[in-house]
């Protein structure tokens, strides 16, 4: 039995292969992801290893600080220099020494534009020569460290990217007083043993003295001290001793902790990349489900009567199940291996298009084993899910069907499947609608299956109601191209199990495309709407990378342009408040609510008394005349809730919200993210525009818009993620396009006989074309159609779900809808180049002569 | 051959030779065969299996494209036309008969009756239609999918498929090959009919004495030549000349 198995598997090598294309995408995306965060994690590791002393003091970390947070965050608080000195004398300690970090800082080209990714940090450092000499990370390679202000050293990559040569001039930007720097390349940095770079990021080094006069107010501190053990002293034991002497606001830690921490939060920065891959890794193999159960069924369609003459012969039911899955085991197995080659592939693709952005990561690819377990795992399960109902079919064939000649499979009842179909997609809807409503717990795992059930119910409907649907999308075949229309209607629904299936498979990505499609469109307006409503600044500044912050002497400037009225900043900063990870905001309350909107529900809005307002959301958690304690690192304040603000206001998120002196006392620097700007009335809009665009010309990461860029700005910046999105659901529509390429073709080698009898008595070439072509379009509208209809159910309950959290109102995108339709008329087209292709080169001898 | 009727042949081989594969497994499946098939005859052959009795029909009806040698229809020589001629002249002055799988299953008995006619995009002259199904007997099962009908019945549609198109000459590769007597014995009596009273120029590969016996004419192949033939033949001398055969040792009759 097992070698009339794998016979038949060789003799069936191409269509099996076809279906194994399902299985080799998915696994090929899923490998892909793993190895290429692997990669990227080792490089963060290989970057972060041994990159500290023994120990290093620095502002404590609260509890229940995010590791995101930890890496990405910056603190006011800085450490006296007079504590260098004061460890150093420390019994155990061989030396300390004061260092000096902070973002922030971009080095500019020859054209102005800042050197590295969007986002990439810039860290600006002091330079202590005597340090430097013993840090193994960092070096000097060529000419030497900063001596005074106007001197600075940056790393290898960046100055190479930059054009620049020891002893050029160099432009920088900070976030500082002094937004614009232009200092002498004095020498180049090395990071790390060979030049690795530093993924994207840029180091500039300063003397220590301008560094503090930069990023510490000039006052005489460090951002860390670095302790070294003397011999015969551990880490740890270091630790506790300088802990013993530090202030609350410090805490001493070992530098491999340090390094530990710095991995696990790009590892958690990464994990969350990954699922996002994995996601549609997870859509496209569920996408391929379907095209491998269409290729069984189709084979096992073909093959019954072989599996009648087995039965005949004394095979049981269950050996002949047995023969199948084993074949999908196979199938399995080898589109695993060829999918982990491709993942591979993939990864080592996604490497060279991010390093040409420019964050490069070099040497090999890391494939753990939990990839390659993954990988098969995933890949042999899949084939073998989708593989169970043609198996299961298959022995269902009775022996007598051996004798007879023109015998089918007779679908097992059409009626259960419905029923069961109907049954699901209620249940999968009512699994949908609670999770929105949030009625249950975990609301987000009931809609993701409830969609998912959804699908397989509507799937399994799909068989009864393709019918009637695809008699009205072939409607006009008939008089439009006569008999070969007509045979294409035929064929479309000759057999409904099989057309439905692979249309099942367009349907799925095409309902989620839609359903996106819709919930961004809502977004969009109702961004327009809030914006519309609730902006009513003339001009908004921002960093290009959105959140980021930039240099307070933007507002400034901005404040001497003749015709400017208000001038207000937004500035915001991770904190921990209440244990908690969150952003707490900072405004001027009185010009804010000029320039957007900020409406107290209840309580005061009065910030200049100290206190804290929250969004009108969060009434249950916290009480007005409650006190918070906001942590940011090395600072814990009590801050009493005041008040509760509106929080459908479209420049606030409902979070905490502070005045400019709690922000500036709980620890958070003193920067800028968002610039408002409101012109004196009758003032000359352009000539204002004109001016804070000069003003801010010199610092090339900020930019100013006006009401309609800015609203339009906000509208690029979601489509830049539809696009992405949609991108990545396209592989769950090319598995779809796949699929019916492949049962078109497994079609037309089942009909070869009719084929031939049809280009026996006359039908052209070019006829037979037109009528696998016009069969696939229908296959492929209907995926649409039904995949379209679906989207438009889950993007209406989405935006109905959203309305109070930002969704208020809902767009749907008519004339992309209908896009997406023609579109799939057009992959209907293309699916059947290939099958039509092979379908018109047929001998019309052999297929008439085929058995 | 010499010709017993006159007027033109309605199609003509000319030293046809049809050799499959090369080297040790070259077959020479047609061997020079030449041969007039008479306009409004009835012509049967018959030979051994393998001696080339649907290889000669399939280069006939421009199915397959000799080694050497040529072939007519009417005056047309099939060598000089590309694929798209081919295509044409086989819906418009050819009708074929297969041993089976002859209709479309999608397509009722209807549809599969016009099928050329609807391909070709010409109007059904519903007269001879008309004529045809009644002819054949399947007025009552027009609307009928293949799956729901006989194989006598089937075989009588694919006939009148053949004969709608009012082809010069239609080839039947043993029409009846698959169909107990009685309803093979329907479906030659249409075929002699449509050449009787229609005119129609009829080729049919058979190996049944007694269908051989309808026809006005028997040719007899063997290993691929042209080795006999009969006119007005009865089946009782048809039979003798087949056991001539198996005499030789040429094979079974198939
Ligand atoms: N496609 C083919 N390839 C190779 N040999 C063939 C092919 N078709 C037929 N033959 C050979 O040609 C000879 C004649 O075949 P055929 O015309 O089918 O005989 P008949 O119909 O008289 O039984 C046989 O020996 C057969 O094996
Ligand atoms: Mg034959």
């Amino acid at each position: 039995m097992l070698r009339a198995t794998l016979k038949s598997l060789l003799a069936r090598k191409l269509r099996l292969g076809m279906s194994a294309f399902a299985v080799v995408l998915g696994v090929a995306f899923v490998t892909g992801s793993y190895v290429f965060t692997d990669t990227l994690n080792r490089t963060f590791s290989d970057l972060f290893s041994d990159l500290h002393a023994d120990v290093l003091v620095r502002p404590a970390a609260p509890e229940g600080q995010d590791s995101f947070a930890a890496l990405a965050g910056t603190t006011s608080v800085s450490i006296p220099a007079d504590l260098v000195g004061e460890i150093a004398a420390l019994p155990g300690v061989a030396d300390a020494y004061g260092e000096i970090e902070s973002g922030g800082v971009g080095v500019l080209d020859q054209d102005g534009d800042i050197v590295g990714v969007m986002g990439g940090p810039g860290l600006g450092v002091g330079y202590d020569p005597d340090t430097f000499a013993d840090d193994s990370v960092v070096t000097v390679v060529d000419g030497r460290g900063p001596e005074g202000p106007g001197e600075v050293a940056i790393d290898a990559r960046t100055v190479d990217k930059a054009g620049l040569d020891v002893g050029d001039e160099v432009d920088l930007v900070t976030l500082g007083s002094e937004p614009r720097l232009s200092a002498e390349l004095v020498g180049v940095l090395q990071f790390g043993g060979d030049d690795d770079g530093l993924a994207g990021a840029t180091m500039t080094a300063f003397d220590m003295r301008t560094a503090q006069e930069l990023f510490l107010d000039g006052e005489d501190a460090y951002t860390i001290i670095s302790v070294i053990a003397a011999s015969d002293v551990s880490a740890e034991e270091l630790r506790d001793t300088v802990a013993a002497v530090l202030p609350d606001s410090l805490e001493a830690s070992t530098g491999a902790d340090v390094d530990d921490e710095m991995i696990s939060a790009v590892e958690e920065g990464l994990g969350f990349f990954n699922t996002f891959l994995l996601v549609f890794a997870a859509v496209a193999l569920f996408v391929g489900i379907f095209m491998i159960l269409n290729t069984f069924s189709i084979l096992v369609a073909q093959r019954s009567r072989e599996m009648a003459l087995l039965r005949a012969l004394g095979a049981r039911r269950s050996q002949i199940t047995r023969s199948v899955m084993i074949e999908s085991f196979v199938v399995g197995l080898i589109g695993s291996t060829l999918g982990l080659a491709a993942g591979l592939g993939l990864a080592r693709l996604m490497q060279v298009i991010f390093g040409a952005l420019g964050m490069e990561f070099s040497g090999s690819l890391v494939l753990a084993p939990r990839t390659v377990i993954v990988a098969f795992a995933v890949g042999i399960v899949v084939t073998m899910v989708a593989a169970l109902a043609p198996a299961r079919r298959a022995s269902k064939v009775p022996p007598v069907a051996a004798m007879r000649d023109d015998m089918a499979i007779t679908g097992s009842s059409r009626r259960n499947h419905g029923l069961l179909g109907g049954l699901l997609t209620a249940a999968g809807v009512a699994a949908m609608v609670a999770g929105l409503a949030d009625a249950v717990p975990e609301a987000l795992l009931f809609v993701g299956l409830g969609i998912l059930t959804t699908f397989v119910g509507v799937a399994l409907l799909a068989p009864i109601i393709s019918v009637p649907l695809i008699q009205v999308i072939t409607g006009w075949y008939s008089a439009a191209f006569g008999t070969t229309g007509r045979l294409a209607r035929q064929n479309a629904m000759r057999n409904p199990r099989r057309t439905a299936a692979t249309a099942s498979a367009l349907m799925i990505g095409l309902a989620l495309v839609s359903a996106i499609a819709v919930v961004g469109a809502s977004t969009k307006k109702s961004i327009d709407e809030a914006l519309d409503e609730g902006l009513h600044a003339d001009f908004v500044i921002t960093n290009n990378t959105a959140g980021e912050p930039f240099s307070p002497t933007v507002a400034d400037s901005a404040r001497d342009i003749a015709g400017v009225d208000t001038v207000t900043s937004i500035r915001s900063a991770f904190a921990v408040v209440e244990g908690s990870q969150e952003t707490i905001t900072a405004i001027e309350p009185d010009a804010f609510a000029v320039a957007s909107d900020f409406d107290i529900v209840e309580g005061s809005g009065d910030l200049a008394g100290g206190g804290a307002v929250v969004g009108d959301g969060r009434e249950d958690d916290v009480a007005i005349g409650d006190t918070v304690t906001i942590e940011m690192a090395g600072a814990s304040t009590e801050v009493p809730v005041i008040g509760y603000y509106d929080s459908d206001s479209p420049l606030l998120s409902g979070g905490y919200i502070v005045g400019f002196d709690t922000f500036t006392q709980v620890g958070a620097p003193t920067v800028d993210t968002t610039v408002l700007v409101i012109a004196a009335s009758g003032a000359e809009l352009g000539a204002i525009e004109t001016g804070l665009t000069e003003a801010t010309a010199e610092l090339p990461m900020v930019t100013v818009r006006n009401h309609e860029d800015y609203r339009q700005s906000q509208r690029d910046e979601l489509d830049q993620l539809l696009n992405i999105v949609y991108a990545l659901l396209g592989l769950a529509i090319l598995v779809a396009i796949l699929g019916i390429v492949n049962t078109l073709a497994l079609s037309v080698m089942e009909r070869t006989r009719e084929v031939g009898l049809l280009r026996a008595v006359g039908l052209s070439r070019r006829q037979l074309r037109t009528t696998i072509r016009l069969e696939s379009i229908a296959i492929a509208v209907l995926g649409a159609v039904l995949g379209i209809g679906l989207g438009l159910g889950f993007g209406i309950s989405l935006q109905r779900a959203l309305a109070d959290e930002g969704l208020a109102s809902l767009d749907v995108p008519i004339s992309q809808l209908v896009v997406f339709l023609v579109l799939a008329a057009v992959v209907g087209i293309l699916a059947a180049v290939w099958p039509a292709r092979r379908a018109a080169r047929l001998n019309v001898l052999r297929a008439i002569t085929t058995e | 051959m010499t010709n017993h009727d006159s007027g033109p042949p309605a199609a003509k081989a000319v030293d046809l030779t049809k050799v499959y594969g090369a080297g040790d497994t070259q077959v020479v499946a047609l061997d020079g065969v030449t041969v007039d098939f008479i306009a409004s005859q009835f012509t049967a052959i018959m030979g051994p299996s393998g001696s080339g009795k649907s290889t000669l029909m399939h280069c006939m009806a421009a199915l397959d494209t000799p080694t050497s040698g040529q072939v007519f229809i009417g005056d047309v020589e099939l060598s000089a036309l590309n694929d798209k001629k081919l295509t044409r002249l086989r819906r418009d002055r050819i009708g074929f008969v297969f041993q089976a799988f002859n209709l479309v299953p999608t397509l009722t008995a209807r549809e599969n009756i016009t099928l050329p006619l609807d391909i070709a995009g010409t109007r059904v002259d519903r007269d001879w239609f008309e004529t045809i199904i009644s002819t054949v007997g399947l007025s009552d099962r027009l609307k009928h999918k293949p799956n729901e009908l006989s194989g006598g019945q089937q075989q009588r549609v694919a006939c009148a498929r053949a004969l709608l198109s009012k082809p010069e000459i239609v080839f039947a590769d043993e029409p009846t090959g698959n169909l107990d007597s009685r309803s093979g014995a329907e479906v030659l009596a249409f075929l002699r009919r449509s050449v009787r009273e229609f005119g129609q120029t009829i080729v049919m590969v058979t190996h049944d004495p007694g269908a051989a016996a309808h026809a006005d004419r028997v040719l007899f192949l063997g290993d691929g030549r042209l080795v006999d033939e009969m006119i007005d033949p009865t089946a009782e001398k048809v039979l003798e000349r087949m056991k001539g055969f198996d005499a030789v040792g040429t094979g079974q009759v198939g």
